[in-house]
């Protein structure tokens, strides 16, 4: 199935998690806000919310420094 | 036709010019400012014209001063402003930055919230002095902003903020803006006000530290009504430090986006 992540085409094998995908891209699932067409994922539901063909995915992924 | 000269409305006659009326109401005068701009050509003045005179080194009267301060604004911008509600969660080189600058905007009420005090290497980028060594961030920016414009209110809160206080402390503002330092933090506080406040606009910044060129700083843009300024990628980190003159812009970026939501540009 194919998916959009940060405005990038994906294929994927076989269907993720949200959590499964952050992992994919090696970043830490506390430094991040996540969009998944236009709605905000809550953090809890990372794990549980399993990824469509064709959604649209916005990974926010936080540095430090303020 | 009626104008208003610092802050006080009054008639004069059509075809005065703005110097005649200078003239007649302060003559010696050096700063003249009509409609937010600071002129030195006479022309003829209009129906709602507002002028400002003003003697340079002379301390005016408290009814005075609150306007004559904002005299440089656009018009219609201050009272828009005044009933601005904003919170900034963290007092470093983002928030006191961004706490400057919109006390001086006239924001009507800025809630300042931090759990550290003022060290050392806080000087190199955040609005502090070396008499506030010590002190809370909190109590040493209230009496900065208050000697900057005391016309706003300041609210101040001594706290570490988790996501189980998050809500509590933030309830109820129009802007919150996050200005931590640590990545995880920035994201808790993001995703706690976009589940507890989805409506509010909520400012938070990400990719400041080093000397990378101003350009690279971007504003993100997620759902309806939140923003993330700064380049996304350049972290504090060992050889990447954090430096007044890029921190104050990123800063300055996210004053400006709270600005333009409570004048309901954005």
């Amino acid at each position: 199935m194919k998916i959009v992540v940060n405005g990038e085409n994906h294929i994927l094998e076989e269907s993720l998690t949200i959590r499964e995908l952050i992992g994919k891209f090696g970043i830490n699932t506390e430094t991040v806000v996540v969009e998944l067409n236009k709605q905000i994922v809550a953090k809890e539901n990372f794990g549980s919310t399993k990824l469509n063909d064709s959604d649209k995915v916005e990974i926010v992924h936080f540095v430090g420094g303020g | 036709m009626e104008i208003t000269v610092n802050e006080k409305k009054m008639v004069i006659d059509n075809f005065t010019t703005l110097f005649e009326l200078r003239n007649q109401i302060k003559p010696d005068a050096d700063v003249v400012i009509i409609n937010g701009y600071q002129t030195d050509t006479d022309i003829k003045l209009q129906e709602g014209d507002k002028i400002s005179l003003i003697r340079k080194g002379e301390i005016p009267d408290k009814s005075e001063i609150k306007y004559l301060m904002m005299a440089r604004h656009t018009p219609g911008v201050h009272d828009k402003l005044q009933k601005g509600f904003v919170a900034i969660a963290g007092l470093g080189g983002l928030g006191s930055n961004v706490a400057v600058s919109l006390a001086r905007m006239g924001i009507g009420t800025i809630k300042l919230i931090d759990f550290d005090i003022v060290e050392p290497s806080n000087l190199n980028r955040q609005q502090y002095f070396i008499h506030q060594i010590g002190k809370s961030k909190t109590e040493a920016l209230k009496d900065t902003l208050l000697n900057i414009n005391p016309y706003n209110t300041y609210l101040t809160e001594n706290i570490y903020i988790t996501a189980e206080n998050a809500k509590k402390t933030l309830k109820g503002y129009d802007v919150i803006i996050e200005a931590f330092d640590k990545a995880k933090n920035k994201a808790m506080l993001i995703n706690e006000c976009l589940k507890h406040f989805p409506g509010k606009c909520i400012i938070g910044a990400s990719g400041v530290a080093g000397v990378f060129d101003t350009e690279s700083l971007k504003i993100h843009k997620i759902g309806k009504n939140t923003y993330i300024v700064g380049d996304m990628v350049n972290e504090a980190r060992p050889g990447c430090g954090l430096m007044a003159t890029r921190v104050a812009v990123a800063a300055n970026m996210q004053a400006h986006l709270a600005v333009r939501y409570l004048l309901g540009e954005i």
